[in-house]
């Protein structure tokens, strides 16, 4: 289970984050929408710490990350704490972000711990699970946008996350594209993977998620089932978006 | 009635192109700008070989010269050891310049500043007259109790004194070098290897250095070619490296210009064989970027 708690986050002056509070259960899928600016990707970004937060916190099966509380004050942890802790969530960039000097399976082996042999079999295990075994000894630069945010989401699942963060997973990708990510990505839904996914996909979140989270300027306006949200919207900044969305 | 309409004098043309021949243009200057360069080559060649002053048969006798062998031997370990002790030195001070750490940044420039500055001729008199400045070296407290006494002299020859001087000198480089090569990295790549947990350490290592190596090589190589012949400078302090043998040599015999050119072709053949030595680590470094 996933715990955000009253969290505040400002650029310099820009307060991006005003007073978030979510619950995410285990092996659901959560679909944060909401336009440019309104603070989704930091709000993804401040789970597993890539950005430290200003007031509040956040608690992954109960660890509080990138944190250590004593008394009322919470101290951040040493970067090697917080480095620990991340194993523990993926994180999917827009940007798929592969290392391109390195291979497929590399890329997926990088971050992983264990015996050699047993390494390389569940890394090339995970690229089969993304339909990419076959691509393993090629460079990222070699394979389409969509093989590589294919990749990428093999690479974050090597590490046996409790989580996973996807940061607009198709937005860099070509429109006949979209559609093979999107299948992996409905693939772990149902293999009970917990999911928070910022995406601009409509069809995706009413099919895949569980909860639909609405954020604007910095606040969540909105949750419930797809069917909630998406169908009858109770606040007019929801109903104002999704008219723009939903053509 | 039908009409026949003509077609159009476009689709006419079009049609005929398979049965037209492609003349490419010609270039008549070209020509004579090759003839002119032939002829240019042609006198340099001549000049080489008929002048008596080149004194071909010296420059064989000394090529391969026991003493000339031993000097280049001393290049080779000049340049090497000075350029690897140099890029230690800029693998360290580039990280401390793009440290957060203010302190870090500013020893880190305040280095490179001096010795960027200061001419490698002058730098090396400085080592080699250390023992003038201070007499003993000893590592302790600052301010505080010593440790460990040296003798400067017995602890830092002549030799020493060099490669201290090459060292210290392309370390500033190194720095520069290394530093163009990690900031031309995309951020990202450590934001992903960041949100897979991979230690610092290790980023560095797996990561940005393997990445920041395709725009360190070509300017390193270029470095390391300038310091093979800035070996040269280090005769003043009377080291038996090449150009300071050669010297020695046409010292006693008089014979300046095939000596001279002893050392020059030395010089061109190891530049050589370090530019086919960068031709293969580039490509090493360039996999994944090939096609």
């Amino acid at each position: 289970m996933i715990e955000v708690r009253g969290v505040h986050k400002s650029f310099g002056h820009l307060e991006v984050l005003k007073g978030i509070d979510l619950t995410v259960a285990a092996g659901s899928v959560t679909v944060i929408l909401g336009p440019s600016g309104s603070g989704k990707s930091t709000l993804l970004r401040v789970i597993n710490h890539l950005e430290k937060v200003d007031r509040g916190h956040v608690r992954v099966d109960g660890e509080l990350i990138g944190y250590r509380q004593h008394g009322t004050k919470l101290y951040e942890l040493r970067e090697r704490q917080i480095l620990e802790q991340r194993r523990g969530i993926g994180f999917v960039f827009q940007t798929f972000n592969l290392f391109p000097h390195l291979t497929a399976v590399q890329n997926v082996t990088e971050a992983m711990r264990g015996p050699r042999d047993a390494v390389q079999r569940k890394a090339l295990e995970r690229l089969d699970r993304v339909g990419l075994a076959d691509k393993a000894a090629s460079y990222p630069r070699q394979l389409s946008g969509g093989q590589q945010q294919r990749v990428a989401i093999a690479r974050a699942l090597a590490l046996d996350p409790k989580l996973v963060l996807f940061d607009e997973p198709t937005s860099a990708l070509d429109p006949e594209l979209v559609g093979e990510v999107l299948d992996v990505m409905r693939d772990l839904a149902k293999a009970g993977t917990t999911m928070i996914v910022v995406t601009h996909e409509i069809g995706f979140a009413r099919e895949v998620a569980d909860t639909i989270v609405f954020l604007d300027e910095g606040r969540l306006v909105e949750q419930g089932t797809p069917a909630d949200v998406l169908d009858s919207p109770r606040q007019d900044r929801t109903r104002a978006f999704l008219s723009k969305v939903l053509v | 009635m039908t009409v026949l309409s003509s077609p159009p004098a476009a689709a006419l043309a079009a049609d005929e192109g398979d049965r037209l021949t492609v003349v490419p243009a010609r270039h008549p200057w070209r020509w004579v700008a090759t003839v002119i360069a032939l002829v240019l080559v042609a006198q340099l060649l001549h000049g080489l070989i008929t002048n008596p002053g080149w004194d071909w048969a010296t420059f064989a006798g000394y090529f391969f010269e026991k003493s000339v062998m031993q000097a280049l031997l001393v290049t080779l370990e000049l340049t090497f050891l000075g350029a690897f002790l140099g890029f230690l030195g800029g693998l360290i001070l580039a990280p401390m310049r793009l440290s957060k750490n203010r302190v870090l940044q500013s020893v880190s420039w305040f280095y490179i500043w001096i010795f960027r500055s200061v001419p490698l001729i002058v730098q090396l008199l400085f080592w080699a007259n250390l023992g003038y400045l201070y007499e003993t070296l000893q590592i302790g407290i600052p301010f505080g109790p010593g440790f460990w006494h040296f003798e400067t002299k017995t602890l830092v020859s002549s030799f020493g004194a060099a490669l201290l001087g090459l060292a210290l000198h392309e370390a500033a480089y190194a720095a520069e070098i290394v530093r163009s090569g990690i900031v031309s990295v995309d951020q990202r790549q450590l934001e992903a290897a960041a949100a897979l947990g991979i230690p610092r350490l290790r980023q560095f290592r797996r990561i940005l250095l393997p990445q920041a190596m395709r725009a360190i090589l070509p300017t390193a190589a270029n470095e390391l070619v300038n310091l093979l012949k800035s070996t040269s400078v280090v005769y003043v302090l009377a080291i038996g490296e090449i150009f300071y043998q050669v010297q020695v040599v046409y010292g006693r015999t008089g014979r300046v210009v095939p000596l001279l050119m002893v050392a020059t072709v030395w010089y061109v053949i190891l530049t050589a064989v370090l530019s086919v030595f960068q031709h293969y680590v580039e490509r090493h470094f360039n996999r994944g970027w090939r096609r």
